[in-house]
């Protein structure tokens, strides 16, 4: 709580985090938004935007309602996003506290497995890892997060390798503190901040790799998202722009509103340390 | 009989190809509620040793006991449970508490571990704790990090007695402490020593403090142990020109009245 307090505090953290709580409240709240299957047909096709109230920002090539497709598209883009980057962490975390703590040859091999994966553009993989499983959400999100778990384990393994060198640690050992309560009570709750403000920056990046697999045709075809909205509008682009448009600028504000987010929070954490 | 018995100690450090020896051959014995100073130039390997004989670090060659005890072969879960006699106090008095941690979490580890006193009477233990170190029993709720530098020592204290150790290696702990601070903490150290005869190994490269609490003086120079003797001897005759040098630093320190701790071994 305090946390977020100081966060709010910066300019940065405050618009970030007003996007995210909007963006959020959206996804929530889409059912109630916008009743019914946003992938429907509802109306005339290709309305304009601003014409009708029925369809504030008009309707697609196929009728569908272009605001419902964008209400409903912030949850997959939220889920999808934050899934990816849960699981990323998580992976990265595991993998970094292992090779952090064992040291040694397991360490070695951890860490070129990180490079391997770091070399290969995480686009790539993701791109190889759906064409070849299929494209559901489950699969999305686990070709995501495959692509972006390197730079959390690397970073974790590096706090885990400073902070064991802390007086703190050496304090502890004299106390005679079992390693496992040193690894988990005194290493890992000071080793996480960092990795949590570089959370932000994946899940940015998860929404924005989970918009171009849809764009190239490559998500689940059973919900709407905002690559896919983009996509279809594509190829009308010259007469209705606002099909392509809208969803783009969705996406531009809740990448936006991330960023902001995270910089708020690194902000934050160190204003934390520097306090006496 | 001898507390501590440190025989022919050494250890290498390899960085970059290049080869330091940070201790080599040291040998020494501490008795129990006596102060050795350990005293050397910056890099002679005083912290090397300290952390040696805490098992921080592990030895090249050379054997240590202690309390009767072959210490470097202890191992696991006995280590961890003979520790409670051997303590450390640090010198960085912010680095060496979790920043996390609360007055009452730093003191109540070593209580808890070691299992000193039941778990209903470990507030009052860390009550009692801090009373003994000259500070208030309502500072056990305050984070670590909103005390002073010279209350942080004052509690780096009190956990290093929560278990009631024999021997506390104290490396430079008084050297980030104000000059007015620093007298205080150098009495409380004395007292707690008359009180409890516990031994101390006074890592410094200040002359003037180990003068003030040490009853042998150990000087240190790469690696090496070159003069061990009492601390007035040492002072006013330096054998080794490590010690020389040492104490041409210290302009006042031979012309001062000499007073020793005031209670004898
Ligand atoms: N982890 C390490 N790796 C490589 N060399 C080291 C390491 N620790 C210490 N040394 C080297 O060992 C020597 C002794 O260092 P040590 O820290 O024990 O000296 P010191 O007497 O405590 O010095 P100071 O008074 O500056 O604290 C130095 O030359 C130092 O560079
Ligand atoms: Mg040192």
């Amino acid at each position: 709580m305090r946390l977020l307090r100081d966060l709010v505090r910066t300019p940065e953290g405050a618009i970030g985090f007003g996007i995210l709580a909007a963006l959020v409240l959206i996804a929530l709240l889409a059912p109630a938004l916008s009743p019914g299957d946003p992938l429907r047909i509802a109306g005339r096709a290709l309305l304009p935007p601003f014409i009708d109230p029925a369809f504030p920002l008009g309707t697609d090539r196929l009728g569908r309602d272009v605001l419902a497709g964008i209400i409903h598209g912030t949850r997959t883009s939220l889920a999808v996003g934050l899934a990816a980057a849960l699981a990323a962490i998580a992976i990265g975390l595991c993998l970094g506290l292992t090779a952090g703590f064992a040291g040694g040859l397991i360490d070695e091999g951890l860490m070129r497995v990180v490079d391997a994966f770091q070399i290969v553009p995480s686009f790539l993989l993701a791109l190889a890892f759906v064409s070849v499983i299929g494209a559901s959400v489950p699969v999305v999100v686990m070709a995501i997060a495959l692509g972006a778990w390197a730079d959390p384990a690397r970073l974790t393994r590096a706090q885990v390798l400073s902070i064991r060198e802390r007086d703190y640690v050496a304090s502890a050992r004299v106390i005679g503190m079992h390693p496992a309560e040193i690894a988990f009570r005194e290493i890992l709750p000071n080793a996480l901040p960092p990795v949590l403000a570089l959370s932000a920056i994946i899940v940015a990046a998860a929404i924005l790799t989970e918009a171009a697999l849809s764009f190239l045709g490559l998500g689940d075809p059973n919900v709407v998202t905002w690559g896919s909205m983009i996509a279809e509008g594509r190829n009308i682009l010259r007469s209705s722009p606002s099909l392509s448009i809208f969803p783009g600028v969705a996406l531009v504000v809740t990448v936006v509103g991330v960023y902001l987010f995270s910089e708020g929070l690194t902000k934050a954490l160190a204003g934390r340390r520097l306090e006496p | 009989m001898t507390l501590l018995t440190i025989e022919n100690l050494s250890k290498r450090f390899s960085s970059g190809g290049r080869e330091v020896a940070a201790v080599s051959d040291v040998s020494l014995t501490l008795e129990p509620g006596e102060t050795l100073g350990l005293v050397g130039a910056s890099g002679s390997g005083k912290t090397t040793l300290a952390r040696i004989l805490m098992r921080l670090l592990p030895a090249d060659a050379g054997a240590i006991r202690f309390e009767g005890e072959d210490w470097l072969t202890l191992s696991g879960a006995e280590l961890r449970h003979r520790r409670a006699r051997m303590q450390m106090v640090f010198q960085d008095v912010l680095g060496a508490f979790n920043p996390r941690a609360t007055v009452a979490s730093v003191l109540d580890d070593p209580l808890r571990i070691h299992n000193i006193v039941p778990k209903a009477e470990r507030p009052r233990e860390i009550a009692a704790l801090l009373d003994r170190v000259g500070l208030l029993a309502s500072y056990a709720e305050r984070s670590i990090r909103d005390v002073s530098g010279g209350q942080r020592q004052r509690i780096a204290i009190a956990r290093a007695i929560a278990t009631k150790p024999s021997l506390i290696v104290l490396d430079e702990a008084v050297s980030a402490l104000d000059v007015s601070i620093r007298g205080k903490i150098l009495e409380l150290l004395v007292e707690l020593q008359e009180e409890r005869s516990i031994s101390y190994l006074f890592v410094s490269h200040d002359l003037a403090v180990l003068r003030a609490v040490s009853h042998r003086i150990a000087v240190m120079e790469t690696g090496r142990l070159t003069e061990t003797g009492p601390t007035r001897q040492v002072i006013e005759n330096p054998q080794s020109p490590a010690a020389r040098a040492l104490i041409g630093a210290v302009p006042r320190l031979v012309t001062e009245p000499t007073e020793g701790p005031s209670h004898d071994v």
